[in-house]
């Protein structure tokens, strides 16, 4: 016989899980005493949101699910942000929380919160366990729902007595949910159609979602592109699913995305969309795509299809497997004359390195930093204009970029860049966020200095949010409320506090020596840039 | 346009509360939600009246599949399925009134279940639209209280979802 606790963790290795991000408390305190003694590797973070977020950098860097682990009541709660966030973007997570004990469910004892009810707008499923037998079954079943079909949070709530309880441990048999079948492979009549229709169309182009990294299918996608030769935009999600700077790429469309995506988008006669939720920031909704144009959805989550585009072909299933199938299947090879169109146009485009008459210009900045960078750098954007200056300017080649991009989390890029180097120690990872979201993520520098997480951290500063301010400037007559951030701290002095070597710049002049100087340290350098605070996002 | 649905679920905690939530969420509007097990009893089933366009059918069916614990979801064919309703209608009379109110529920088929001096408690399990006849026929009296059951509903025939 051994306790809950001990089957947790000895379920949790079965899993392949080799490290944790979270934070303990009361009611997690068993299942703490026996993670001591397994291989699993504990990263105490410094806020239980940043456990969640550290768990989601994990996650997509490492494709499998990211595992966070907090307590109840408070514990539990700050965790929902992480959850929510995770579920936007679709990415898999175990989260596991403490709860009081099982006998005292209902009673508002001391941390109690019923966590399996309100994270459940935001968890693809959850668990209250009631009984120790039921541990490993449960949290086979979690690992199972979070990574297939479409990845999303799985919460697990146990009871302190719980995870005191005795059990026989056994081994639980194969997944098998009679109402959870995720579609894999594309319908085989819809294949043909999806041939044909590429066959008769003349401006083919393909939008790529962050479905295509749940799928494991950039080199599928890419391939595709290539044999058919049609060009392909992406959401901010997607940005990465083939690289920026690739012939065939025109760039992220969307209200913050690049004019010539957008045109692509209203001139196509064929909109394939992979793996995208087209979501309002994405498509200005239907105005946005031409009216002749017929629109084939690739998605894994049947209810993404038709849900904010009607669709003329939906195909279900996994966006790798779906590829491969079109690609086996007969579709010819287009003329260049459209790819070429949207090539010549692409090569009118200038990154804006233009000087400033104060500060740096934070877009040729992160072109700049994106383009020294290894060429399979993790850069993970915050959220504000620092997000959209990075998502438009930064060139992603054979790495990944990582943000926010549904829940549009502040404070996101440090704890994923922990997660993302954690589980890839041997690429570059650097986490560009403004002073606003900083502020939010700035105890985590203590994680950084614990765990000798070394990434690279530049904060836009400008003493405002930013991007608040401009929605103020544009749509409230200028009407600057509540955006000042007058009352900061000298942020390389916070760095400095915590020995992470850190300068602050503020001309276009000295970037790239500080960019170089920054990627030359070994472990963790924070820069500062000073902006403009009038600088638009676009 | 009212679309019936039938649900096959996990007779599981929480299955119930997930779904209704969803509905909430998604902005949804329910007309009718009657739950009950089925022959087996690790399934409940979940018949759900609709308030909705197609597409707002085609997003709750969609929704509803997309739930760890849903194990079928049908949109029924109004034309192809038995609907019953049960309803409990207690009236406040005079004796004088009382005679009346018998031949009513007489003539719908009703019954009485439950009398006082001052109050019938009459029963009917029938289509909807008959629950409603009654129940406006019953309001030119004095209703005290109505309890409706919800919709529940099976294909004609030897269909089953």
């Amino acid at each position: 016989m051994i306790t809950g606790a001990d089957a947790i963790v000895r379920s949790l290795e079965n899993e392949g899980v080799e490290i944790i991000f979270g934070y303990p408390g009361a009611t997690v305190c068993p299942l703490y005493d026996k993670l001591s003694k397994s291989k699993i590797k504990h990263i105490l973070v410094r806020h239980e949101q940043h456990a969640g977020h550290a768990a989601s950098g994990y996650a997509r860097i490492k494709q499998r699910p990211g595992v966070c682990m907090t307590t109840s009541g408070p514990g539990a709660t700050n965790l929902i942000t992480a959850l929510g966030t995770a579920y936007m973007d679709s990415i898999p997570l175990v989260a596991i929380t403490g709860q009081v004990s099982s006998d005292l469910l209902g009673r508002d004892v001391f941390q109690e919160a019923d966590i399996t009810g309100a994270a459940e707008p935001f968890t693809k499923y959850s668990y209250l366990v009631k009984c120790a037998d039921d541990l490993p079954r449960i949290i086979k079943e979690a690992f199972h729902i979070a990574s297939t079909g479409r990845p999303g949070p799985v919460l697990i709530d146990i009871p302190v007595n719980v995870q005191n309880q005795k059990l026989e441990y056994t081994t639980p048999g194969e997944v098998n949910l009679r109402g959870y079948k995720p579609t894999i492979k594309g319908h085989a009549g819809q294949i043909k159609r999806i041939c044909k229709a590429i066959n008769n169309s003349e401006k083919p182009l393909i939008c790529a979602g962050g479905g295509i990294f749940a799928a494991n299918a950039q080199k599928e996608l890419k391939q595709f592109a290539e044999m058919i030769n049609i060009p392909i935009v992406s959401t901010m999600m997607g940005i990465g699913a083939v690289p920026t700077d690739h012939p065939l790429y025109a760039g992220m469309l969307g209200m913050h995305g690049k004019n010539i995506a957008n045109q692509a988008i209203s001139e196509s006669d064929l909109l394939i969309l992979i793996g995208a939720r087209v979501s309002d920031r994405a498509v200005l909704l239907p105005a946005n795509v031409g009216n002749n144009t017929k629109i084939i959805h690739i998605d894994i989550d049947p209810a993404e299809i038709g849900k904010n585009l009607s669709t003329f072909i939906p195909v279900v299933g996994d966006a790798n497997q779906i590829l491969t199938q079109v690609m086996s299947a007969q579709t010819e090879r287009k003329s260049d004359d459209w790819p070429g169109l949207l090539r010549s146009k692409k090569s009118k485009i200038k990154i804006d390195y233009n000087p400033r008459k104060f500060g740096i210009n934070p877009k040729g900045f992160v072109n700049l930093l994106s383009g020294m960078l290894p060429n399979d750098h993790i850069y993970c954007a915050d959220v504000g204009q620092n997000q959209i200056w990075s998502a438009a300017n930064c060139q992603i080649r054979q790495g990944r970029f990582l943000t926010s991009g549904g829940m549009g989390t502040m404070g996101y890029s440090i704890p994923a860049a922990i997660g993302a180097k954690l589980a890839d120690p041997d690429k570059t990872v650097v986490a560009v966020c403004g002073d606003g979201a900083f502020q939010m993520n700035m105890m985590e520098l203590g994680t950084i200095c614990q765990h000798n997480v070394d990434i690279k951290i530049v904060v836009m500063k400008n003493n405002k949010l930013g991007l608040v301010k401009e929605i103020q400037r544009n749509s409230y007559k200028d009407n600057e409320i509540a955006v000042d951030l007058t009352g900061s701290p000298d942020i390389t002095a916070i760095a400095k506090a915590y020995g992470i070597p850190a300068r602050s710049i503020d001309s276009m002049d000295v970037a790239e020596e500080a960019i170089a100087e920054m990627i030359r340290h070994k472990g963790t350098y924070l820069l500062v840039c000073t902006v403009d605070e009038n600088e638009s996002s676009m | 346009m009212k679309h019936t649905i039938s649900v096959l679920v996990e007779n599981k905690a929480g299955v119930l509360s997930r779904i209704s939530g969803l509905f909430a969420r998604r902005g949804f509007n329910i007309d009718s939600l009657a739950v009950g097990t089925t022959e087996d009893k690790n399934i409940s089933r979940i018949t759900l009246l609709v308030e909705g366009d197609d597409y707002i059918a085609e997003q709750v069916t969609k929704q509803l599949n997309k739930q760890i614990d849903v194990i079928k979801v049908r949109k029924l064919n109004q034309d192809e399925i038995t609907r019953r309703e049960l309803v409990l209608v207690k009236v406040k009379m005079s004796s004088a009134q009382r005679g009346e109110i018998i031949d009513i529920v007489k003539i719908m088929q009703g019954q009485i279940v439950d009398i006082s001096h001052t109050t019938l408690t009459v029963e009917l399990c029938d289509r909807p639209d008959k629950i409603d006849i009654l129940i406006e026929l019953l309001s030119h009296y004095n209703i005290i209280e109505v309890a409706r059951t919800g919709i529940i509903a099976l294909q004609k025939g030897a269909e089953s979802v």
